[in-house]
């Protein structure tokens, strides 16, 4: 039998706003500890939360950017928890009635392109980071004691679930490498994994390929790279499958991925169902963002998204290993797109882009049309030529023509004067050549070189003396 | 009717430790409560949209502009115990 998996993201995004979600403490989890408090924050008694704005606004600008509808009416609820990293015993999340609901996103691939579900993104608070010491290093299990700092406690985060859409591991990559480039290009999150401004879980099930039937799935967490995740997941598959072939049944289990080791070992498994006891959080008023905004002047405002970059730089031929490297930034895909205007081949425009620009100047800055023009010669110009044009395209007042006065004289008919000159002064090693002496060929070629002052070009210099050397 | 294993449920949810007596009394008031609560369901609501807050108000806000926090020893002055600038509380 064949299996297909079914895969869905829970991704966290911290916002990059001044302040936390509902309090005016400066965000700084990384700061000095406990230096970002306040009594809400740290669930003093008689503290009351007020929501950031910012926040607010960002998240429906993202909900824009994945394709979502934006709630008419939205509430934020009380999530409850206890957990030293949790001050309120309840965390204020969003349940029924999120702020963003239904998207779907375009994921461009070497087979095509997928469409991706959005079920939903909410805005809710982080957690104050806990450090347990005692047992084993930083581990849960034989920790006798938490240490907490509240920095982190009450930073804008946005939850975004996806549908069970995406089928393979590398899906799972690419989404999660296009839904942070998102966020980074909406300038609303810094979206760094060893930070921990981005967080995400996996879902992961398998069924017979075809069928539509759900079957039970594992949760893999803690995973800190999308190449880390990707591998986590394919394991993941394959364990599922060889279970069900096998005649076994799968667990209902959470999975934390270790990326030290290669497999995923259960924490958990059978977990008492998850109770939160969720209620509408009294302590705010809803949100109604049509009175407060226009989704149009909101979603007007968007960045070009990268899916839709990478999807336009995959339809003009390139690998997606090229498309991805070009679409992580959006100025060098434009300036792969000018040069390629300019008549250079995509391949060749983008390994220019990847491996001489983008390593030396900002691609932003550079101008494309006037570099085009130089790349156009590059066979008819010196290597250091085409350098220093690179090196100097993103300066002010950029030109080509500096650059193409060192072209090479390459037309044979300008060559030609010169070459039956030179063979008709040296009578003697031309006889040499045709006895069998071919080495003489770099003395030919040294001669024309000298005759023009270097400005010829050696591979037509080459192919004309053998051409005529052999008559 | 609220159980008795719902009241032990729920006191877990809330890390509450009960005596046999408390479960009883407990079990009794909450069944008061959702009775008296239950009255609402006697009214045909099919038609009203629920009630998230009693203010007829949206859209309270702020902007995000920071405020000064507290000091390191201010914040951790209520701190069961503390390990240098961090609270310590016992293993989560």
């Amino acid at each position: 039998m064949s299996w297909e998996a079914v895969i869905g993201l829970e991704i966290h995004v911290q916002l990059k706003t001044r302040t936390k979600m509902f309090c005016r403490c400066a965000v700084g989890a990384l700061d000095d500890p406990n230096t970002r408090t306040c009594p809400v924050c740290l669930a003093l008694p008689g503290s009351l939360p007020v929501p950031n704005r910012q926040a607010v606004e960002w998240t429906i600008r993202l909900g824009l950017a994945l394709g979502c509808e934006i709630a008419g009416h939205a509430v934020f609820h009380r999530k409850h928890y206890f957990y030293p990293d949790n001050p309120k015993g309840y965390q204020i999340s969003q349940y029924d009635e999120p702020l963003c609901v239904n998207g779907r996103v375009r994921l461009p691939g070497p087979d095509g392109v997928a469409e991706i579900g959005i079920t939903r993104a909410h805005l809710e608070e982080d957690a104050a980071k806990t450090l347990h010491v005692g047992g084993a290093e930083g581990r849960i299990h034989g920790a006798t004691a938490s240490l907490v700092d509240f920095n982190r406690g009450g930073t804008p985060l946005v939850e975004i679930v996806t549908e069970p859409d995406i089928r393979t591991a590398e899906q799972a990559r690419r989404f999660l490498q296009l839904l942070r480039q998102t966020v980074v290009e909406l300038g609303i999150s810094d979206a760094e994994m060893e930070k921990g401004s981005l967080r995400f879980d996996v879902n992961v099930s398998v069924r017979p390929t075809g069928s539509d039937e759900l079957r039970t799935r594992t949760e893999l967490k803690n995973m800190n790279s999308f190449a880390f995740a990707a591998r986590g997941i394919e394991h993941e598959i394959e364990r599922q499958i060889a279970t069900y072939e096998s005649g076994g049944q799968v667990e209902q289990e959470t999975l934390h991925f270790d990326p030290n080791r290669e497999d995923a070992p259960p924490l958990r498994s059978k977990e008492e169902a998850e109770d939160y006891r969720y209620f509408p959080e009294p302590d705010l008023v809803p949100i109604e963002p049509l009175r407060e905004w226009s989704l149009d002047e909101l979603g007007g405002k968007l960045p070009e998204s990268p899916s839709a970059r990478l999807e336009r730089v995959l339809a003009a031929g390139l690998e997606l290993r090229d498309a991805e490297a070009l679409n992580a930034e959006p100025a060098r895909v434009s300036l792969f797109e000018t040069i390629g205007e300019a008549g250079v081949e995509p391949r060749a425009a983008a390994a220019f882009v990847l491996n001489d620009v983008a390593p030396r100047v900002d691609p932003a800055r550079v101008d494309g049309a006037e570099l085009a023009k130089v790349l156009r010669e590059r066979d008819q110009i010196p290597r250091e030529a085409l350098d220093a044009a690179v090196a100097a395209s993103a300066s002010k007042g950029f030109t080509a023509d500096e650059y193409l006065r060192e072209r090479t004289v390459a037309d044979a008919s300008e060559l030609d004067p010169v070459i039956d000159r030179i063979l008709s002064e040296n009578g003697q090693q031309v006889e040499a050549y045709r006895g069998g002496k071919e080495g003489l060929l770099g003395f030919f070629v040294g001669q024309v070189m000298r005759e023009t002052q270097g400005k010829a070009n050696p591979k037509v210099v080459n192919e004309r003396l053998r051409e005529k050397l052999k008559t | 009717m609220i159980s008795r294993e719902e009241v032990l449920h729920v006191a877990g949810l809330a890390r509450l430790e009960l005596t046999e007596e408390e479960v009883e009394r407990f079990r009794e008031q909450l069944n008061a409560i959702l009775e008296a609560v239950g009255k609402v369901a006697e009214l045909g609501l099919g038609d009203v949209e629920p009630t998230a807050h009693p203010l007829d108000l949206v859209n309270s806000w702020a902007d995000d502009e920071p405020r000064p926090s507290l000091s390191v020893d201010e914040a951790l002055a209520n701190a069961p115990d503390r390990d240098g600038d961090l609270f310590r509380v016992p293993a989560g």
